[in-house]
């Protein structure tokens, strides 16, 4: 296997150009969405789907946390998301007919030719990241330029970024290059400055990690419990199914059973009613089997 | 279970999985319902239990249907079942899936539905199959039993794993409970029951089981009924309560609690004692409303589904 290759996105430094948007669509061929008017500052792409792999999004000042000021003002947040590439991917374990995959640089990849639809990764990423796509019947999500890759090629993002906001390489490299840019940050005072990602808290490591302004949550990323596999549901899920077999069986067979007793109307004097019966208790329809 | 915090996007699922959901719950509640009058009751129960066996059927072919529809790629559903990716040719079976566990589920239930209905055709002796015949020659005594059991163990399991499919992922409500997985499996033997007593018209000698499947029904809606308040008091931990009941979702909560009173009233029981010289009238009445508490409840197990479905999704 080739060495693990990942992106760093560092986004102290992301200036919200969309240059990655753009570059990422025409290398992928992706025609994007319509364009809608979402009324969210700066945002018209909305969410990373089948045909956004990349998107910027814009955090304004009511949004945060911490206060990230810059001169006399509170600075946006600004971040390139993408799909993580995570270690432990979501979409990954729940994947029914094992599209999913990963691959020889330890990214996780979508096998077009055997997804069918069933969209059970959409349900499962936490980031939001898959998207089913209507032209292709299939889910999609960013590759990590997978073929750019097996060319010895960089990202097609992270060589649009002009800020180096998205730097590709070797996992161990942009972990060193996130650790050194997260004391540099500290040493200047932006205490709030934090990996995430970064170590593997959240789904055993990503691939793509961030270096991130504010608390994960402000960015959309889920942390501590937030952040679990699907699988943990299903000794919980089936033990819940177990037991109310459980009680139904007991409750058909006490219902059932009971009635082995001769009926109520049986039991009447035969002067009372001689020539009544219940309306259910005509004709018995078994051989007995 | 914690207070949850979700950045999901909904997959979308709509009226097709509404639908599966709705008739893999119906087919595996009327099997084991059919298995339990069969197993546990009297003799005059078998009319009833027969009749089970022949809705179960037709419940469960429609199942794989609605599912394909639903896949981006309907002719690739066998996809899930053989892997023809890097990590094939092989076969496909992940057990910590549910989607992957409930494709297997389904055919294995599908062997003892069809199993069951021939040996029901045959042994009502309606329809002359030769291969109906010969199921119910193999068919008999202890085997018949074994087959019920272990086809109930699979009807169970596609009642319920549904629900288990939507708790094994990350989207709000559906992964802040355990509880879905239960309800979908109570509602669904309680659909059935209502099913049954909706179809017996049509197979008066079931009329002898009426009283049966009525109070199994009330254990059944009761089961529901304590299920969907376990799911309330989970969801409120996890902070999705409001999402899940939030406007227009509450009214088909509604439907589902609702459409509980009947059986748990015992509206279904043909207590009434008619005589056979002047209440036909009254015997008809009951039968009318027989059918429309029958067709309440299923109502209901359709809105239970479609509340738990959409609410999630947005």
């Amino acid at each position: 296997m080739a060495q693990a290759k990942g992106f760093f996105t560092d986004t102290s430094v992301c200036i919200g150009c969309k240059a990655c948007e753009v570059a990422c669509k025409e290398w992928n061929q992706l025609k994007g969405d319509e364009p809608h008017f979402l009324a969210d500052s700066f945002d018209n792409t909305g969410k990373l789907d089948a045909e956004n792999w990349r998107h910027v999004k814009f955090i304004e000042p009511s949004s945060l946390t911490a206060a990230t000021t810059v001169g006399d003002g509170q600075a946006w947040l600004m971040m390139s998301d993408v799909c993580k590439h995570c270690q432990h991917a979501s979409c990954l374990e729940v994947c029914p007919t094992n599209a999913i995959v990963r691959t020889e640089f330890d990214t996780v990849f979508i096998q077009q030719e055997t997804c069918n639809g069933c969209r059970n990764c959409i349900s499962a990423c936490p980031y939001g990241v898959i998207g089913f796509s209507q032209t292709t019947g299939t889910v999609h999500k960013c590759t990590l330029c997978y073929d750019r890759l097996q060319n010895d090629m960089t990202p097609a993002c992270a060589k649009a970024c002009p800020t180096q906001s998205i730097q590709f390489g070797n996992l161990t490299d942009l972990q060193a290059a996130a650790d050194k840019r997260l004391g540099q940050l500290h040493q200047v005072g932006y205490s709030n400055a934090q990996l995430y990602g970064r170590d593997n808290t959240v789904y055993g490591g990503l691939n793509a990690f961030f270096l991130l302004m504010d608390k994960p949550q402000v960015y959309g990323l889920p942390t501590g419990e937030s952040a679990a596999l699907p699988s943990r549901n299903n000794v919980g899920g089936y033990l819940g199914g177990v037991i109310a077999a459980a009680l139904a069986l007991i409750g058909g067979m006490i219902a059932i059973r009971r009635r082995r007793e001769p009926p109520a109307v049986e039991a009447r004097p035969p002067a009372a009613e001689p020539e009544t019966q219940p309306v259910g208790s005509r004709a018995g329809g078994g051989d007995g089997r | 279970m914690f207070l949850a915090v979700h950045f999901t996007q909904p997959p979308e699922w709509r009226w097709y999985i509404l639908g599966y959901f709705f008739f893999a719950g119906l087919a595996g509640g009327c099997y084991a319902l059919g298995a339990m009058l069969r197993l546990f009751g009297r003799p005059s129960d078998e009319s009833a239990a027969r009749l089970c066996f022949l809705l179960a059927f037709p419940l469960l072919l429609v199942c794989p249907v609605l599912l394909s529809i639903d896949l981006g790629q309907p002719a690739r559903f066998w996809h899930m079942m053989y892997d023809t990716g890097v990590g094939g040719p092989a076969l496909n079976f992940k057990s910590w899936t549910p989607m992957s566990l409930g494709v297997w589920g389904l055919l294995a239930f599908g062997v003892f539905a069809t199993i069951s209905f021939l040996e029901v055709v045959a042994l009502d002796g309606r329809y002359r199959y030769p291969l109906s015949g010969a199921v119910a020659k193999v068919v008999v005594g202890p085997v018949a039993r074994l087959v019920n059991v272990v086809g109930t163990v699979f009807a169970l399991f596609v009642a319920a794993y549904t629900g288990v499919l939507l708790s094994v992922s990350n989207q709000p409500v559906w992964s802040d409970s355990y509880a879905l997985g239960g309800l979908f499996l109570a509602s669904g033997l309680s659909g059935a029951a209502a099913l049954v007593t909706l179809f017996r018209r049509w197979r008066p000698t079931a009329e002898a089981s009426d009283a049966a499947v009525a109070e199994a029904d009330g254990y059944f809606a009761l089961l529901e009924l304590a299920i969907i308040a376990v799911l309330f008091v989970t969801l409120g931990f996890a902070g999705q309560l409001v999402r899940a009941i939030s406007a227009p979702w509450f009214v088909l909560w509604i439907v589902a609690i609702l459409s509980l009173l009947p059986p748990l009233a015992g509206r279904f029981r043909s207590g009434v004692v008619v005589s056979p010289a002047g209440t036909a009238a009254l015997a008809r009445m009951g039968v009318a409303a027989n059918v429309a508490t029958a067709t309440i409840v299923l109502v209901g197990v359709l809105a239970l589904r479609a509340a738990v479905i959409w609410s999630a999704q947005g």
